[in-house]
């Protein structure tokens, strides 16, 4: 019986198939037309997107929804699986997501698409039961597209997002010049693994590239410093010392030192100063150091 | 399992043109075989190329080369030599690459304490499997005293 | 000058200090053969300084690691002060996230300013060997 149904199913669904198939081969300039009209009236776009994009996104989807029709594929995967149309649907949603488009606008643009096809199927025929059965089998084509088009789209908000915040660990963690041989990281906010990391990283590449001897942390702006942190900031001190240059630890804060003492971290190796400028001062010391500066001016 | 394998060809394929288009750049499982002492450079290189191609940055291929140099050496100082698999794993469309190094030795009877910096029962300074472990994502030892030992470690590109 | 070493590493010198540097390709067995040479040239040199440049090597595992502070400590036995001098910054990380801290070992940013530690500054350098700009 299961069978007998499938087969009868199966076969009325390939002549809808065929049929809008047809009705689309006639009109695929016109329903890509249709399409960015609506798209363009639903206003829902926030213009990131240019008329002609759009034009060109409705050229190449449409052209593949046909092509996805002729395949044999069942209807409901013709979307996910039929590589051409597959790559139309992806592209649009991942150039919408990295437009800044919302995902009402890719939602309504699938909508979109629906009405413009279910018009050109019913420019082809008036009998009901044909519209009716092209209606469907255009809704699960469709529904397809969407669910491909929504994780598309949510993936690709994802991808800026983990880029955008490697961007701003980045610019959260400067290596700044404060003097001649001296480097100076000022921390601002909470330190976790990943930021230490970066702020190693930059440190010791800064230290190599400007030839520093010595480099400043400053973490005046941190609020709390918890084991983690501190482990952290010992095995940042202990690179810059493997690296031949020497670490002052500026602006801990009383706050601070307390949870150090209570946490039993032994920093009494590392060389600390209460704020910046007296690092500052230590630092150009150090920079003196037993070295003789020829080319030093006599100052006093 | 069918689940899991869909949803990493949706996620792939949303970046590259074809679901296993850059599947089909990363070489194959790498082994060496390591039985003499010229065998650990060997496993530095063949390590090294295989961060390469895995896209690491210089910081990781450095913890990574340094890992397999520590576990290498391991096993060709308490094993009397191994095989070292290097193998490209992929979770949920983040690539890493994971070493397996297994010795026929005499195993190690207290896994723990050999883990903890500073325990050495022959050259090096104890560093070995604890600090090759601070230098992966995952570790893990398999040994049964008498059967050997196998260390599986794996490190995951960065997102 | 020296001619290179059995182990093929050169060690050379200027004046009262070693000048050597460790391979990126440096095998266990060559490695405990160059401590061999080079504590045998300290003492028979008696120089008071040694210098090993260490930017051309790519890891230092904890063998490696154990060779350089065994040198240092035998060259302090031997009356000389060695300076490592190099180390490229992702070795730097990968060191201390292992948990090594080369205990004893002095360090400087590159072979010049190692030298300038020994006791060799730019001053006291032949003119051909200085290239700091004069400032007036």
């Amino acid at each position: 019986m299961g069978v007998v149904k499938g087969f009868l199913v199966s076969s009325s669904e390939a002549v809808a198939r065929k049929r809008v198939a047809d009705a689309m081969r006639g009109r695929v300039e016109e329903i890509a037309d249709r399409w960015v009209r609506l798209q363009v009236q639903q206003a829902a776009l926030s213009g990131g997107t240019s008329e002609s994009e759009l034009r060109e996104e409705a050229d190449t989807l449409v052209a593949a929804l046909v092509t996805g029709l002729d395949s044999a594929l069942p209807i409901d995967r013709v979307a996910s699986s039929h590589t051409e149309l597959r790559r139309a649907v992806t592209d649009l949603s991942m150039n919408r997501a990295r437009g800044g488009e919302s995902p009402t606008a890719t939602a309504l643009a699938v909508l979109a698409l629906k009405e413009a096809l279910l018009e050109a199927v019913q420019e082809s025929t008036q009998d009901s039961g044909e519209l009716f059965s092209a209606a469907l089998l255009i809704n699960r084509l469709l529904d397809g597209a969407g669910a491909l088009s929504f994780d598309t789209y949510v993936e690709g908000r994802e991808e800026i997002i983990r880029r955008q915040s490697r961007q701003l660990l980045e610019v959260s963690t400067p290596v700044v010049r404060l003097w001649r041989q001296v480097l100076g990281v000022p921390l601002i906010g909470t330190l976790d693994t990943a930021r230490t990391q970066v702020v190693m990283e930059n440190l010791l590449q800064a230290i190599q590239d400007q030839e520093a001897t010595v480099a400043i942390i400053d973490i005046t702006g941190v609020p709390t410093v918890d084991t983690a942190v501190a482990q952290h900031l010992m095995q940042t001190v202990n690179a810059v010392r493997l690296m031949g240059a020497d670490c002052i630890i500026s602006g801990i804060r009383p706050p601070i030192a307390q949870t150090i003492a209570q946490l039993g971290i032994d920093l009494s190796t590392i060389m600390t100063r209460a704020t910046l400028s007296d690092a500052l001062s230590e630092a150009i010391k150090l920079t003196a150091g037993p070295l003789p500066t020829p080319d030093a001016p006599a100052v006093r | 399992m069918t689940q899991l394998a869909n949803t990493s060809t949706t996620s792939r394929a949303a970046r590259t043109d074809t679901p296993d288009g850059d599947a089909a750049a990363e070489p194959g499982t790498t082994r060496v075989v390591l039985t003499t002492e010229e065998d650990l450079l060997t496993v530095r290189h063949a390590v090294r190329a295989a961060t390469l191609a895995v896209g690491f940055g210089i910081v990781d291929q450095t913890r990574v080369v340094t890992a397999a140099s520590e576990l290498a050496r391991n096993a060709y100082i308490h094993g009397g030599g191994g095989v070292l698999t290097i193998e490209y794993p992929r979770r949920h469309g983040v690539r890493g690459l994971r070493l397996t190094i297994r010795d026929e030795g005499p195993g190690i009877t207290d896994v723990d304490a050999a883990l903890v910096d500073g325990f050495t029962t022959g050259a090096g300074l104890g560093h070995g499997l604890g600090g090759a472990r601070r230098l992966m994502d995952e570790f893990e030892v398999r040994t049964v005293p008498g059967g050997g030992t196998t260390v599986v470690a794996t490190r995951w590109v960065p997102r | 000058m020296s001619g290179p070493t059995s182990t093929g590493v050169p060690i050379l010198r200027l004046g009262d200090v070693l000048i050597t540097g460790l391979l990126n390709e440096l095998d266990d067995k060559a490695a405990l053969a160059f401590t061999h040479e080079l504590t045998e040239r300290i003492s028979a040199d008696r120089v008071r300084g040694v210098l090993i440049d260490i930017s051309r090597l790519e890891i230092i595992d904890s063998f490696v690691a154990r060779t350089l502070m065994e040198l240092t400590m035998m060259a302090k036995l031997l009356g000389a002060r060695v300076i490592v001098a190099g180390m490229r910054p992702p070795v730097a990380i990968t060191l201390v996230e292992l948990g090594i801290e080369l205990v004893g070992v002095e360090t400087a940013l590159n072979a010049e300013q190692g030298m300038a530690a020994l006791g060799w500054h730019q001053s006291q350098q032949p003119p051909e060997g200085a290239h700091r700009d004069s400032t007036r």
